[in-house]
């Protein structure tokens, strides 16, 4: 810590570096926060603790290869990255899914919705100093990832997307237990939600709290649920890729306040609106093969946007006609939200500051690659 | 207020949702991907698997001829398994002992 | 594929830039690709759930006018792309001068097109076979 009292600042302004490692911020990530007493006034980021250089080995490795690549880019939405890099290769391949396939890239993608959103309210629930909800949630959320260890051979790491559909196909009764893990993590949040979504200290803690108009979510270019949470109705499911089209659209969650607890209501009320579509697509999925094979290599350029958990994620894919690829760029919705957290900060309290820093749900991982 | 005593109240009669790690080992998922493991005697050495693996974890030798994974580079993705012309690779559900 | 390009040159940048956002749009990104001897900058936006995408080269050596003073949210992937592939930027927010992502001891400019970092697949000589397979260097 260091104590600055130059002519510069008025009042005595201390500079904290918040970060990298810091009891309630799982992620590296470093704020250096300029502080009037308890105030914050100034949030810098530094970032680079864990750059990866992920792009650059995607040139390296061949396109087929990447799609296990890509997929480790972020560790808890997983299927969502290998998910757009597949959509991706297949536009520029005019390769076309089959139905079924589609359906179960539904599936799972809610799952790994589910089971983001929960993993993000327990550790929201841990910084606000709730400790037992972070417990609850984190027990319900063991019963996303077991199912999907039965349905795709892992809990996290998935690698069930290829390019040309899926690698694993769900029987009747898996699909069965799908829809009765789904009733019993609902039957289970229907206990513990009302106490996040109307504790008194949770309120406190969380109401008018970090603090984003429509106007600022809009300039500073905030994605996803951050976005939603401002009032601005924008989720690229409505673009209907996968099976999201035939599953009925998409509407938006959306909340008015634009504070931390608008961000956490959002995410609570996405866990029924991705149990509805995992049940719709379970409902609706037509029989069929589950994959096409590909040949030939990718050329051309392509630009592909999805809704991860967190917001939009774009890739970026240029081919050249070889095995590799020219260029292969993610941008991952926390780098876009970044701008939009710094502009939270100034104004707050410095115990604000963590409760504010996750309620964007960071992942600094995706952020550097 | 109160909203979260009823829970509280079966939690405390409850068996604990948590394992007692080494002395109770979650039991093998069927389907699971846990470890790559090789009918050596059915493999041809042909190297497909190493070439396609993205995680340079398998080493194949033509003369003489060998096959060697290295487990802690392995991200058991499956590919290598789908790859193999002679189908002499296996996933099997254990994951590794640490 | 990608639609809605439009070509531009760097001194016109900031101010089409200011044009769209007048319009109403939303910064999405900036995508930096080396061809060899220029860099290829794709600037994207979104317009109402559609992309509009502004392509600019930049040949190397050549400095980069910054977008924050129009867009504040460009200033984190303007010090990126002069970390990884050393461009310089001139005049943003916020300059971290290299060192937002990478460290003194990193190399430098790692995402170019350069021998020497990591193993490209595509500059080794036909004859050697595939056993060296790819590998990064990270
Ligand atoms: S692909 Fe199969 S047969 Fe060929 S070397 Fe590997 S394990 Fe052996
Ligand atoms: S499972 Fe994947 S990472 Fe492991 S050896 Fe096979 S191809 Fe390589």
């Amino acid at each position: 810590m260091q104590t600055t009292a130059t002519s510069a600042f008025p009042t005595r302004n201390t500079v904290i570096p918040f970060g990298p490692q810091h009891p309630v911020l799982p992620e590296p990530l470093q704020l250096r926060l300029v502080l009037e007493d308890e105030r914050v006034v100034e949030a810098l980021p530094a970032i680079g603790y864990c750059h990866r250089g992920l792009e650059k080995i995607a040139e390296k490795k061949d396109f087929i290869q990447n799609v296990y690549l890509v997929e480790r880019i972020c560790g808890i939405c997983s299927f969502m990255h290998s998910l757009t890099y597949c959509q991706g290769i297949e536009e520029l391949m005019k390769v076309d899914v089959p139905s079924r396939a589609k359906h179960l890239r539904v599936v799972w993608a809610e799952l790994h919705r589910m089971h983001s959103h929960l993993l993000f309210l327990g550790l929201v629930s841990d910084a606000f100093g709730f400790e037992n909800l972070f417990m609850q949630l984190w027990r319900v959320r063991e019963h996303i990832l077991e199912i999907m260890e039965k349905t795709a051979g892992a809990r996290i790491m998935l690698s069930v997307c290829s390019i040309g559909g899926v690698r694993r196909d769900l029987d009747d009764g898996q699909m069965a237990e799908v829809l009765r893990v789904l009733d019993r993590v609902e039957h289970e949040l229907e206990e513990i939600l009302p106490t996040l979504m109307n504790d008194y200290s949770v309120r406190q803690r969380l109401c008018g709290v970090g603090l984003l108009s429509p106007d600022k979510a809009h300039d500073l270019g905030a994605v996803g649920p951050t976005a939603r949470a401002s009032g601005i109705p924008m989720d690229h499911r409505q673009t209907g890729y996968a099976a999201y089209g035939d599953l009925g659209g998409v509407t938006p969650v959306t909340e008015t306040a634009g504070d931390c607890y608008a961000r956490i209501m959002i995410r609570v009320r996405e866990l029924h609106q991705s149990a509805e579509f995992v049940r719709k697509a379970i409902q609706k999925i037509p029989a069929g093969p589950i994959a096409v094979p590909v040949k030939g290599n990718p050329d051309g350029e392509v630009l592909v946007r999805m809704e991860q958990p967190r917001g939009e994620l774009i890739f970026y894919i240029k081919g050249n006609g070889t095995r590799n690829l020219e260029r292969f760029r993610a941008r991952t919705p926390t780098f876009a939200n970044l701008p939009a957290l710094l502009h939270m900060l100034p104004g707050c309290q410095l115990a604000d500051v963590p409760v504010i820093i996750l309620s964007i749900d960071p992942c600094i991982s995706c952020t550097e690659r | 207020m109160f909203t979260l005593i009823g829970n509280i109240v079966r939690c405390l009669f409850r068996k604990p949702v948590t394992r007692l790690y080494p002395v109770e080992v979650k039991p093998a998922v069927a389907g699971c991907r846990g470890q790559l493991h090789i009918r050596i005697e059915e493999c041809i050495f042909c190297g497909a698997c190493q070439r396609r693996c993205p995680a340079n974890a398998i080493t194949v030798g033509k003369q003489p001829k060998s096959w060697t994974l290295d487990p802690y580079r392995c991200i058991v993705c499956g590919y290598c398994v789908e790859v193999c012309p002679k189908k002499c690779l296996v996933m099997r559900p254990e994951h590794f002992k640490p | 594929m990608l639609t809605n390009v439009q070509e531009i040159t760097p001194d016109r940048l900031v101010g089409e830039v200011a044009l769209i956002k007048g319009q109403g749009c939303r910064f999405v990104t900036v995508t930096c690709t080396d061809l060899g001897e220029a860099h290829d900058l794709i600037y994207h936006f979104d317009d109402q759930g559609e992309l509009r995408h502004l392509r600019l080269k930049l040949p190397h050596g050549a400095t980069l006018p910054s977008l924050s003073g129009v867009w504040f949210a460009a200033v984190i992937i303007e010090n990126e792309i002069q970390d990884l592939f050393g461009i310089t930027v001139t005049g943003m927010a916020i300059d971290y001068k290299g060192r937002f992502l990478l460290a003194e001891s990193s190399p430098k400019a790692p995402f170019n097109k350069l021998g020497g970092i990591a193993v490209d697949v595509r500059v080794r000589p036909p004859a050697a076979t595939e056993a060296a397979a790819p590998g990064g260097a990270h």
